[in-house]
């Protein structure tokens, strides 16, 4: 399959770049060039990863690697590559036509924005990291570009950095994720160590063929290491505390992030490595794959059930972003890869759809942004309510048209033939029931009852805006196509497998089961949350009935469990400490001692000082005083007087005659 | 009464104490100048009567002595007057109770 | 025939002879040409440069001393080289940061000089000479034009590095006095069967460990730095980060591990624990500062942290393969120039900042973003260098340094990935007092980048985003020299 898309599958990240790079070269006033250049980039791309995709067709389960040379350090070189096979292709696909929707959603959503053109520029800068993450047949490469993904989603996160909250949200989004990127980054260093290499493939001997018998005892740390990585950027327990907070971005980077880019990350990532998990595994159980199992299963129930009291529409979305990453991260760990990046993709449809449809009602709504003060838009926004419907149905898993609920059961399906325990089977199926419930709720408080404030002027979006919706939502319905038992064509693209099809594997006893589930939910949703549909509730709005029955439980759930509020108090406040003390220690301490040792130096000089002022010094002024007493008492007999010395020498002169005399 | 030595070394004796008498008393430098060039007066005439009245008296020996003596004199006086006439230019006195520049 | 690196050498003192005597209306661009002479000469010292020999190259040796051993004795290997190219670099952009009076202009040419000196030198007492040579201007430059408290800043600055450099001396008097050779490749030869024996081998290397450790500097001599940076004017603070603090890891690289390979062995743990400590602390205390110049003063230490992190990494391995080696050692080759320019950068960025606003307290700024989009972009990239995004020229030597110390100690290595969290999370804090919220009413007049800073800043910009993309010429430069070392060290 050596097609020239193929070989130059770099070409797929770069477009956008290029794209991006130019879009902010561009002056200011370039609004409507900006957007043009970045969507123009994004079809491009669409275009090359559709003929890269087609061309994965041509020899099913085969791979592209593209490897070259970076740079040579001493004797060895650093080698990335480029990778084009099935999980890469169809990743590609999704990203780019999802991306695309949002783009074209972004030109009505940002129109107004005085920074639009820097907008398009992020955006594009966005898509193009998350491509190269996707096609990178190098843990390092990878790496790279995945730092650029967290990269681009603070400057996106932080793109209305007049607000505080922003600017807040964006420092929390990028701090946690380099916690978990530190974590990869110390698995990549010891893969590296281990195997000697940082490609996934290089002929047998990249560290997910050969290079895996080299890893030894270690591999269990460095998968669980790689996976901390993962954990961040998919922001599961407990690194999921950005991803809510990261809703302060404009609603179309929400809906990149949680669709296409950002969070899809992680979930890639434990699949492309998913050999390192898998090594020493028995009966495809591994001690790292376990962890990734309950993180999962922990992270997917913790989220929705924290969504159920939340009360901003993008919030709620973020949290079921969570959840599903909780059951995709499952799907993983369970052995179930082909169904975990089934849910990935499907997800990314959904998802999109849903958070672009919450951008249309907030748009709609003058960008407010709590459900209990808009309702009723059923009538007034049709085509978002239609399309959100789908996204909503999609979400909760409402089977047979609804590509979700296809990859939902596919990862329940895996989930249940998990051999090391049933018990997150039976979790993931509280989670369904939980899904169905907090989207209900969502959608009855947005669309059901009276208009309240929000909603009172609120108007259909342009249909700039509502195509990338309709698109989404018939791809969303569409996609079951490749999904169903019946035709698992998808599911065997990914595990390399042909598909056949089979019309009697379409209806699934567990399939029954899961819709019983999902009517459940709808049903109870629909049973507490009826009164609020009612015409006539215009004063039960502000008060959740759950928060009504079960204040106590609500208001935990509301408030994120504390979650934040303990990391602020724990591991924040300790951190802080540490920077207090460090400067401390600098400047009193460390600079103590040196200043200790100068003072030191100085009693020295002053020591020495009193030594020679007292002691020598003194000793020296003695000595000179006396001679100067001497000289003074010598300097009497110097009269000036000529006579008087002329009258001495003459004594003189006598006393020695005298002498002479006497002693002749 | 023939002249003998002691005659003459009596009258150089004399001679020799006015004259340190001189030196010693009076105030005015000319005069103590005076008083050093009598002293040196008898000096000069105890070479001579030394000469006169020694063993080898044909040789001229102490009249040598003696004009060697005067000439050398003469120069110190010209020396000395030049020192006094520049001692009074500067302090505008000769009188040496006043010139006592080189106390100690 | 005077040599190239002659050349380069004398070219700085003339300027200053010229600045002495011409008094020149604007001193600033006439070193500045002198800057310009001296970039061709190194420049053809580069393109002459041959990557693939061993050893030293465009040797010039004359008798100098003989009596005592000192020799004039100049040569290049690719570290020479590299650190030649980057005080090329920094100096002229250290002219360009801010007006400078005559005699400051003067005294930067002489630090100039006694940089190139210093990086050439293969013979301890020209070394020597050439190291304190740098220390007078550097003394002057603070304590005359610096800022509030220049006084004591610099007269702890001097006698902090001084002390040092004595100790320095009497080591190697004591070398001198055993082996009879101050030659720097001699020496190294010795090395390792042991230079000197008993107490006075580790005399000889505390001394001149002491004397290093305080230049470069390392946790915990690192105090006199903050004082220094922060009073320093900003070229100043540019051409002691960039370049100054370089000699102390050129020192360690030179005398230190080839010398006492033994000794270092003994003592690694404890070496790495001091720079583990540089990595951690460091941006710790960055992160409690008020003061924009001492934050990218105390970061400092952190990045050359990194480079200690390396060294002492490759010292005291003893089974480390040569793949480690080469990449901890080109790592902190990478680093050092990369960190040259990149603070040189940062600070000159707070000069800017302060120039316009007349203080740098971090939080005495808010909404810069609106008021100057492109200042605070172009600042984000020299912090986002910084803090090691790929793709900037921080990431490379970092992760080689990394790479390189992780296979010999794990774990110290492990504990310094922390520091790669805190430098994060202090731009983080920086960025967002600075640049993020409503704009704050005392920046409502601050002009954005005038032509001549955009001049400046966008080609450093543009070698920032080269050496993270494309690396390889630098890599060029050592290459064959960290192969040689690698042999010497493990």
């Amino acid at each position: 399959m050596n097609t020239w898309i193929a070989t130059n599958i770099w070409l797929i990240p770069a477009v956008p770049l290029v794209m991006s790079l130019m879009i902010l070269s561009l002056p200011n006033s370039a609004r409507g060039l900006g957007a043009w250049f970045a969507i123009i980039g994004q079809i491009l791309a669409l275009a090359m990863s559709i003929f890269a995709f087609g061309s994965t067709l041509q020899a099913p389960g085969s791979a592209t690697i593209q490897n070259f040379t970076w740079f040579t350090f001493g004797d060895s070189a650093l080698r990335l590559g480029w990778i084009l096979d099935p999980l890469a292709a169809a990743m590609l696909v999704m990203i780019l036509l999802v991306g695309l929707c949002i783009f074209v959603f972004s030109v009505g959503y940002m129109t107004d924005d005085k920074n639009f053109k820097r907008f398009f520029g992020y955006l594009s800068f966005f898509s193009a990291a998350m491509l190269g993450v996707v096609i990178a047949n190098s843990l390092l490469l990878l790496f790279i570009c995945w730092e650029l993904v967290g990269f681009a989603s603070y400057l996106l996160i932080g793109f209305w950095i007049e607000r505080p909250s922003a600017a807040a949200a964006a420092k929390k989004a990028f701090i946690t994720t380099r916690i978990g990127d530190l974590g990869l980054f110390l698995g990549m260093l010891w893969l590296y160590h281990q195997s000697g290499t940082l490609l996934f493939y290089d002929d047998g001997k990249g560290c997910l063929e050969g290079g895996l018998a080299l890893l030894g005892a270690n591999t269990t740390f460095i998968a669980l290491l790689i996976f901390f990585g993962a954990v961040g950027k998919s922001g599961q327990f407990p690194l999921h505390v950005w991803l809510p907070d990261a809703m302060e971005g404009p609603t179309p980077v929400s809906a990149l992030i949680h669709a296409a880019t950002m969070v899809a990350a992680g979930v890639f990532l434990v699949a492309r490595v998913y050999p390192i998990f898998l090594v020493g595994a028995i009966n495809g159980v591994t001690t790292s794959l376990t962890v990734v199992v309950w993180i999962g299963v922990i992270t997917g129930l913790m989220a929705a059930l924290i969504a159920i009291a939340q009360s901003d529409i993008k919030r709620i979305l973020a949290y079921s972003t969570v959840s599903q990453l909780g059951l995709m991260m499952v799907s993983l760990g369970v052995g179930g890869v082909g169904a975990g990046i089934m849910h990935l993709l499907a997800h990314g449809f959904f998802k999109a759809l849903l958070f672009l449809g919450a951008g249309s009602v907030i748009h709609g709504s003058h960008h407010e942004q709590d459900i209990r003060k808009m309702g009723g838009l059923r009538r007034v926004m049709p085509v978002t309510f239609l399309t959100y419907a789908v996204g909503m149905m999609a979400l909760s898993g409402v089977p047979l048209i609804f590509s979700g609920a296809w990859t939902k059961e596919e990862v329940l399906h895996s989930a249940a033939h998990w051999p090391a325990s049933r018990v997150p089977y039976f979790l993931l199926l509280a989670g369904v029931v939980l899904t169905a419930l907090y989207m209900t709720r969502q959608v009855i408080y947005v669309f059901f009852g009276n208009r309240r404030q929000a909603s009172e002027h609120a108007r259909e979006s342009s249909s700039v805006m509502t195509i990338p919706l309709i698109v989404l939502a018939i791809c969303t319905v569409a996609f079951s196509i490749v999904l169903t038992p019946a035709w698992p064509w998808l599911h065997n693209y990914l595990t390399r497998e042909s598909a056949h099809f089979d019309m009697a594997q379409l209806i699934q006893p567990m399939l029954i089961l899961s819709f019983l589930l999902v009517a459940a939910g709808i049903g109870l949703g629909v049973a507490i949350y009826r009164r609020i549909a009612l015409p006539d509730s215009h004063q039960l709005v502000d008060l959740d009935p759950i928060a009504k029955a079960q204040p106590a439980l609500f208001g935990f759930l509301e408030n994120k469990m504390w979650i934040d509020e303990l990391y602020d108090r724990t591991v924040i406040a300790l951190a802080k400490r540490a920077a207090r003390v460090s400067d401390w220690m600098d400047r009193y301490f460390w600079d103590g001692l040196v200043r200790g040792f100068a003072d030191l130096g100085q009693l020295f000089g002053f020591v020495m000082n009193s030594v020679d002022e007292r002691g020598i010094n003194a000793g020296v002024d003695e000595t000179t005083a006396g001679t100067r007493g001497l000289g003074r008492l010598m300097s009497l007999a110097h009269s000036g007087q000529i006579q008087t010395y002329l009258g001495v020498i003459a004594i003189g002169m006598l006393a020695l005659l005298l002498l002479y005399a006497w002693l002749a | 009464m023939t002249p003998t030595l002691q005659i003459f070394l009596i009258i150089s004796a004399a001679l020799f104490a006015i004259g340190l008498l001189a030196a010693l008393s009076r105030h005015h430098a000319i005069f103590i100048l005076i008083g050093i060039e009598m002293m040196l007066a008898a000096a000069n005439l105890n070479f001579i009567a030394f000469w006169r009245f020694g063993p080898q008296a044909p040789q001229p020996v102490g009249v040598m002595i003696a004009i060697f003596s005067i000439a050398i004199a003469a120069a110190e006086w010209t020396v000395g007057l030049a020192m006094v006439i520049a001692v009074y230019r500067h302090f505008r006195t000769t009188n040496v109770d006043q010139l006592n520049q080189l106390k100690g | 025939m005077v040599g190239l690196i002659n050349t380069l050498i004398i070219i700085p003192l003339v300027g200053t002879i010229a600045l002495y005597i011409g008094r020149p209306k604007n001193p600033r661009a006439v070193a500045l040409l002198f800057n310009a002479l001296a970039a061709f000469f190194a420049f053809m010292l580069w393109q002459k440069f041959d990557t693939y020999a061993v050893g030293l190259q465009a040797v010039e040796r004359h008798a100098w001393i003989p009596a005592i051993g000192a020799e004039y004795l100049v040569g290049l290997d690719g570290l020479s080289l590299l650190l030649v190219l980057l005080t090329t670099i920094i100096i002229p952009f250290a002219f360009l940061a801010q007006p400078l009076e005559r005699g400051a202009c003067a005294l930067m040419l002489v630090m100039q000089a006694a940089l190139y000196g210093t990086f050439v030198a293969q013979n301890f007492v020209l070394w020597f000479l050439f190291y304190e040579m740098s220390l007078i201007p550097a003394f002057l430059l603070i304590k005359i034009w610096g800022g509030a408290k220049r006084d004591r800043a610099a007269i702890k600055f001097f006698l902090y590095t001084f002390l040092g450099s004595v100790a320095m001396l009497l080591a190697f008097l004591g070398i001198f006095f055993a082996k009879g050779t101050f030659d720097f490749a001699e020496l190294a030869a010795s090395g390792k069967a042991g230079l000197l024996t008993g107490n006075l081998a580790w005399l000889a290397f505390w001394g001149i460990f002491l004397g290093l450790a305080v230049k470069v500097p390392l946790f915990p001599f690192h105090t006199w730095l903050p004082d220094a940076y922060e009073a320093a004017p900003t070229g100043v603070a540019m051409v002691l980060t960039g370049v100054l603090s370089k000699m102390g890891v050129y020192g360690f690289v030179r005398l230190l591990l080839p010398l006492f390979p033994n000794e270092i062995k003994i003592v690694g743990p404890w070496l790495l624990g001091l720079a583990v400590c540089s990595i951690v602390f460091a941006p710790l205390a960055a992160w409690a500062q008020r003061d924009l110049k001492r934050m990218v003063a105390y970061l400092s230490i952190n990045h050359l942290g990194y480079c200690m992190l390396g060294l002492f990494a490759i010292a005291s391995g003893s089974t480390s393969s040569s793949i480690d080696a080469h990449a901890a050692l080109s790592g902190v080759f990478m680093q050092i120039f990369n960190h040259g320019i990149t603070a040189a950068m940062l600070f000159y960025f707070v000069g800017i900042i302060e120039q316009r606003r007349g203080s740098r307290g971090i939080d005495d700024f808010g909404g810069l973003m609106q008021r100057t989009p492109l200042l605070c972009g172009w600042m984000s990239v020299a912090m986002f260098s910084s803090l090691g995004l790929p793709g900037l020229n921080g990431f490379i030597g970092e992760f080689l340094i990394f790479k390189g110390s992780f296979a010999i100690a794990a774990s110290f290595t492990a504990v310094s990935v922390l520091g790669l969290l805190v430098t994060a999370i202090v731009f983080m804090r920086a960025m967002q007092a600075l640049f993020s919220g409503p704009l704050s009413a005392s920046c409502s007049t601050f002009p954005d980048l005038l032509r001549s800073e955009k001049l400046v800043i966008i080609p450093v910009t543009l070698l920032m985003f080269g050496l993270g993309i494309a690396p390889q010429f630098i890599f060029n430069i050592f290459n064959a020299t960290i192969v040689q070392m690698a042999r010497l060290f493990s």
